[in-house]
């Protein structure tokens, strides 16, 4: 069986090869999700988006979301990339791929793992809006 | 009392308010986490406006309110995450 596989990088994420990275002959189903850079938030425009990692505590809380997803559903490989640093709109910030031997633990599984990344791995997004202000995303106030 | 400096790891706006990325703050020996807040809230005011918002993580967990700290440890504080 292949390894799972976490990454945290300053590239470009390369999503066919993440999701290669989880395919299997004992697999019937493949979930991929990606994060991507959105143009308008509540009625502001958005330039860019910087992120910002803690890596050491990043790796360890990833590698723990893995494990409660592994405790929660018959999944057989994980893939998390996460990108770090200056993104412009449409680019990837992250992406999830998730196998499995029947389609509904992968979907689970991959919906599970994006709202758990975004609660416990330490990464903060700052805003560039359109009018040149910049402003460190508050989780609280962030629609769902 | 014997008292210890714990080194503090900032990330994202804490880091940004206390203008580094690495702060020392004197508590007393086996201080808890609840303790080294107090100690940080006076020591370092310009983190005030996250103030009850930071979260602390000992040696890359999130930590207990009564946690007790040594030299030891890595210690970080930040602000509620926002990636994805």
């Amino acid at each position: 069986m292949k390894p799972d596989y976490i990454s945290i990088t300053e590239q470009p994420i390369d999503y066919t090869a993440l999701t290669e990275r989880v395919r299997s002959n004992q697999c019937g189903a493949v979930v991929l999700f990606m994060g991507t850079v959105r143009e308008m938030t509540s009625g502001r425009q958005t330039i860019a988006l910087d992120y910002e990692v803690y890596p050491e505590m990043a790796q360890q809380m990833m590698r723990q979301l893995i494990t409660e997803a592994r405790d929660q559903w018959a999944i057989q490989v994980v893939a998390i990339e996460h990108r770090i640093g200056h993104l412009g709109l449409g680019e990837i910030s992250v992406a999830i791929a998730v196998s499995s031997p029947h389609r509904n633990e992968a979907f689970e599984a991959g919906r599970f793992l994006i709202d758990r990344l975004k609660e416990i791995v330490p990464i903060w997004k700052k805003e560039n809006w359109s009018d040149g202000t910049t402003e460190w995303e508050h989780p609280e106030i962030e629609a769902k | 009392m014997t008292v210890q400096q714990i080194q503090i790891k900032l990330f994202a706006r804490a880091r940004e308010l206390a203008e580094s990325e690495l702060i020392s703050v004197s508590v007393e020996e086996q201080a808890t986490v609840a303790q080294l807040r107090l100690a940080m809230a006076k020591q370092f005011p310009q983190l005030q406006p996250l103030s009850s918002q930071l979260l602390i993580a000992v040696d890359n967990a999130y930590a207990g309110e009564d946690q007790s700290l040594n030299t030891q440890q890595e210690v970080a504080c930040f602000p509620p995450v926002s990636g994805g």
